[in-house]
């Protein structure tokens, strides 16, 4: 399968001033751009030739008018030859590698053929500038080289040393281009230059061409006054000083002056194609706003290839801050009635469906309430003619609609869109959700989708496509709908399940057990698709009631068989299983939960057991079904009890302060032996280790230890009735140590893992003493957040702190620009239908995909089967 | 004296042998592939040369590989280019 057309060779040439005379239709004298009437001046740098931007004028040079006309070159005369920045490089080269006096290379034929090989046996390679060496005798006419100095931007330099003093003498572009001009064609191609494309010379530039005034329109202000672009701005200044430059000339003035002009024109001409040069001052706009020239309207993220070539833009799209409604399902969305009246669908009319557009002509363009039946924008007629309906037509246009015709409607609920957030870094960042039309200006969504989005609601925006044909409907109602890409292909588990609430509110639900009426099973129940109560586990005095697995139950499907141990396992040495104290051990059969906790590990995002067993066994229609009747039903839960954290949610009884305080006395004072220890030189250094590095170690360990302790002490006391607690076991959001640095300690603070040593000299505050190794002069906090820090330890947790930001600012950037490069190097291969993974070009890369041909999204955590999971789900119990 | 270092006998360096005519036909057939579309490796890998492979010969790795066991992979050796 050969590519139809392949690229033999690309050749890079420079243009020659006789090609910018002969390509320019008009000669460009006067710096003025318009007259008092508003009018062109001829050879001015509006001038007519160049093209016309105003409606009402013809070009003089090809008679078109402004919208047709594409625009003309004209010149510029410069006075002195001038350097083009861009080739300064090539310039430098050349001019070391070549003779000062007869511009030859400055090397024997023999010297060349070692690098290049003989005519027959070429090695490939050509000349660098590192073949030569330093200030040489000419082989050919036995002139001594000096050295070349550059000094960027544009300055070329030849040192001369004379009595042991370095006298530097500036090379003019004058002097720079008669020596290049002199270089023979033949050693520019053992250089790797082809003369007939880019004789050297051409790399100073005796002629500026000027652009045409279709690229630099100027713009009329609101107040009638003309703003000339920053290009034509910068054409002034060059055309200005040039002919400044050129009456000096003629006038005989002097060398010094003739310096100076000549030195202000390369400036100009400098920044007109670059203005970020190094060592060269931009030129600015009188506001101070550096002009933006040549260059930087091609380079950058804005710039013509990243912005306009490879940058799209699209119609039927929009884009609204988003907010959460967690009564939607996850396969839908919430868009705001104004954004389904503004975005539309064509809908061809057909004799069985002509009666229903016919009515939404009449609708109108705009719906008033979320109630009334979807309108519609425009009517399009077969012959591609649009009509917009308006109040007063809507009959009339709704009359005319036959077969054939193409009604655009509104969106309506059902409509499949395309929502998207940025970054968009994996395929889940782009989904396709169900429209449900409401009231509001945000686009809704279910919490549950925020993990594959990485959204969260603080001001989040995103976006939503319309597809406007069938197949493109078609493709994101199977390929990219919500239902399929729960499961993640970056490591084939879930990606979309409960977060936050939803896990509190389910490990409330099912921990232990509790009863329900059957007031209490309705409430939890009475927003989930189920349609009937199981039996009651039991009757009291004529009362029936069900347990609280059995409410959670309910939303299993029938058959579904599972063994394992939830987020709250506190991982004993001996697991004794349904009798576990925490009810942690979770054992589901017959779609019946019987013992354990539902919690992270069995809904989560990112774990979700359940999900992923229910994907494999039932599909993903069903497993997206689950999701919903579990997000319901845990809101639903944690609205029953309630759930709220506060400060007083921290506190501890005086027992336990005792505790902590003993705890950490005891740490500081273990400390404190260490160090004596160490300072008396009895301290026995570790394997591989100075005592220094050894006490560090040991310090930070009865430190770490000691914080941990107070951890358990707070955890003890707080138990499961405590907020914060349930959160961490449940797995819903932060952990025991976030506990721990609110009620308890909050430990040691360190720079790059280790203590902080950082500070004024021998100590890190002026507070302590010189020397002193404590734990409190290097960043040990032993307050709580809730006791609140003291003023050293609040600067050490200031130190502490940034750490973390900026590894987080410099992680984010880094594996942004990896990931992009990884991205463009990847784009291109797909895995052809034999498993083979291959470029467009059918050039094999693997023989299989992955070695094994598993597709990740369909494996289980990396597996290719789930055998764990299958025989577990056989056999009823854990192996 | 030293003796020469076999790169093959190095527990990081997968199997490298030389594939017959007939298995590269066959290759070539069940891929509906012509040896450009192969990987290359070039000819004076220390691999290729212990193997003796000459330019032209398809090259048989055998890998050990974290997903499937065994992965095996073809590769067409190719003069290494001037730089």
């Amino acid at each position: 399968m050969p590519s139809p057309k392949r690229i033999g060779k690309i050749e890079f040439g420079l243009l020659s001033p006789k090609e910018f005379r002969t390509m320019s239709v008009r000669k460009i004298i006067w710096a003025d751009t318009y007259d008092d009437d508003g009018f062109p001046y001829p050879q001015g740098l509006m001038d007519l030739n160049l093209g016309v931007i105003d409606p009402g004028l013809r070009c003089k040079t090809c008679d078109q008018k402004a919208s047709e006309c594409p625009g003309h070159f004209g010149h510029i005369e410069l006075a002195k030859p001038v350097i083009h920045v861009g080739y300064t490089r090539m310039i430098r080269k050349l001019l070391r590698v070549t003779c000062k006096n007869c511009s030859r290379l400055l090397l024997s034929p023999e010297e060349i053929e070692k690098v290049i090989g003989t005519e027959d046996d070429s090695t490939g390679d050509v000349l660098s500038e590192k073949d030569i060496k330093k200030e040489r005798v000419c082989p050919h006419c036995g002139e001594q080289q000096l050295k070349i100095n550059f000094e960027k931007p544009t300055t070329f330099s030849e040192v001369q040393v004379d009595e042991g003093k370095k006298i530097e003498h500036k090379l003019t572009p004058a002097d720079i281009r008669s020596r290049l001009e002199k270089i023979p064609d033949e050693d520019l191609r053992h250089l790797g230059i082809n003369p007939d494309v880019a004789r050297p010379e051409w790399t100073i530039l005796t002629v500026l061409p000027v652009p045409p005034v279709t690229m630099r329109p100027s713009i009329i202000l609101e107040n009638g006054q003309r703003s000339e672009d920053d290009l034509t701005h910068k054409l002034v200044d060059i055309i200005r000083i040039n002919q400044r430059f050129k009456e000096n000339q003629d006038a005989g003035a002097p060398q010094l002056i003739i310096e100076d002009l000549w030195e202000l024109l390369q400036y100009h001409v400098t920044t007109y194609m670059d203005n970020e040069v190094a060592g060269c001052p931009p030129a600015r706009h009188r506001s101070g706003r550096p002009l933006k020239t040549l260059s930087q309207r091609l380079k950058g993220k804005d710039g013509r290839f990243r912005g306009s070539l490879s940058g799209k833009r699209v119609n039927f799209s929009a884009r609204t801050v988003i907010s959460p409604d967690p009564n939607l399902s996850v396969v839908q969305v919430g868009i705001p009635l104004a954004i389904a009246n503004e975005m539309s669908i064509p809908v061809h009319a057909a004799p069985n469906n002509i009666d229903e557009l016919k009515a939404m002509a009449r609708n109108g363009p705009s719906r008033p309430t979320l109630n009334h039946p979807c309108g519609a924008n425009y009517v399009i007629r077969p012959d591609k003619r649009r009509l917009r309906l308006a109040e007063g037509n809507l009959d009339t246009v709704a009359d005319m609609i036959e077969p054939g015709w193409t009604v655009e409607r509104h969106l309506r609920d059902g409509d499949i869109v395309l929502f998207n957030r940025q970054p968009s870094l994996h395929r889940m960042s782009i989904m396709s959700h169900r429209v449900k039309v409401m009231d509001g200006k945000t686009f809704r969504l279910n919490p549950a989708v925020c993990p594959p989005y990485n959204a969260d609601f603080d001001g989040d925006e995103m976006n939503l496509h319309i597809p406007q044909t069938q197949e493109a409907r078609a493709e994101a109602a199977i390929l990219v709908a919500v239902q399929e890409n729960i499961l993640s292909p970056r490591f084939g588990g879930p990606i979309i399940g409960g977060i936050h609430d939803h896990i509190s509110g389910v490990f409330m639900l099912t921990n232990q057990v509790r009863w329900f009426t059957r007031e209490d099973v309705l409430y939890l129940l009475k927003s989930t698709s189920i349609e009937h109560l199981p039996p009651p586990a039991k009757e009291v005095d004529g009362v029936q009631m069900w347990t609280n697995k059995q409410a959670f139950s309910v939303i299993l499907p029938d058959g579904l068989n599972m063994v394992f141990k939830a987020s709250s396992c506190a991982n004993c040495d001996t697991c004794i299983k349904e009798r576990c104290e925490r009810d942690a051990y979770v054992q589901i059969f017959n779609g019946e939960l019987i013992t354990g906790t539902i919690d992270k590990k069995a809904i989560g995002a990112f774990d979700g057991q359940i999900v992923q067993r229910i994907i494999r066994q039932y599909g993903m229609k069903r497993a997206a079904d689950f999701i919903d009747d579990m997000t319901k039903l845990s809101i639903r839960s944690i609205m029953l009890d309630g759930f709220s954290f506060g400060i007083d949610d921290e506190d501890l009884s005086k027992t336990e302060y005792g505790q902590i305080g003993e705890v950490l006395d005891g740490a500081v004072t273990d400390v404190q032996k260490r160090i004596r220890i160490y300072e008396d030189g009895q301290l026995e250094p570790m394997p591989g280790r100075t005592p220094e590095e050894t006490l560090e170690m040991q310090i930070m360990q009865v430190l770490g230890k000691a914080r941990d302790r107070t951890g358990e002490i707070a955890g003890r006391h707080l138990g499961l009735g405590n907020s914060a607690v349930l959160m961490a076991v449940s797995g819903a959001r932060g952990s025991m140590l976030n506990l721990t640095q609110m009620a308890g300690c909050v430990g040691q603070q360190s720079v790059r893992g280790e203590r902080i040593m950082r500070g004024y000299d021998d100590r890190t505050l002026p507070h302590f003493k010189k020397g002193d190794r404590g734990s409190d002069a290097h960043g040990f906090i032993k307050h709580s957040y809730k006791g609140g820090l003291n003023a050293t330890e609040f600067f050490f947790h200031a130190i502490g702190g940034r750490e973390g930001l900026v590894d987080t600012a410099v992680r984010t950037s880094q594996s942004g620009y990896l990931q992009r490069r990884m991205i463009n190097a990847l784009q291109d291969l797909k895995v052809a239908y034999d498993g083979t993974v291959r470029t467009t070009g059918g050039r094999i890369i693997q023989f299989t995909y992955g070695e094994d041909g598993t597709d990740p999204m369909k494996s289980c955590f990396g597996d290719p089967v789930d055998v764990k999971g299958i025989v577990e789900s056989v056999l009823k119990e854990e192996v | 004296m030293s003796t020469k270092l076999n790169v093959l006998e190095h527990v990081m360096v997968p199997d490298h042998e030389i594939m017959s005519e007939e298995e590269v036909g066959t290759l070539f057939s069940t891929y509906k592939i012509t040896s450009e579309h192969l990987p290359k490796i070039y000819h004076d890998e220390p691999a290729v040369k212990i193997i003796g492979a000459k330019v032209g010969d398809v090259v048989r790795t055998i890998r050990t590989s974290h997903t499937a066991g065994i992965a095996e992979s073809y590769r067409l050796v190719v003069k290494r280019p001037k730089k």
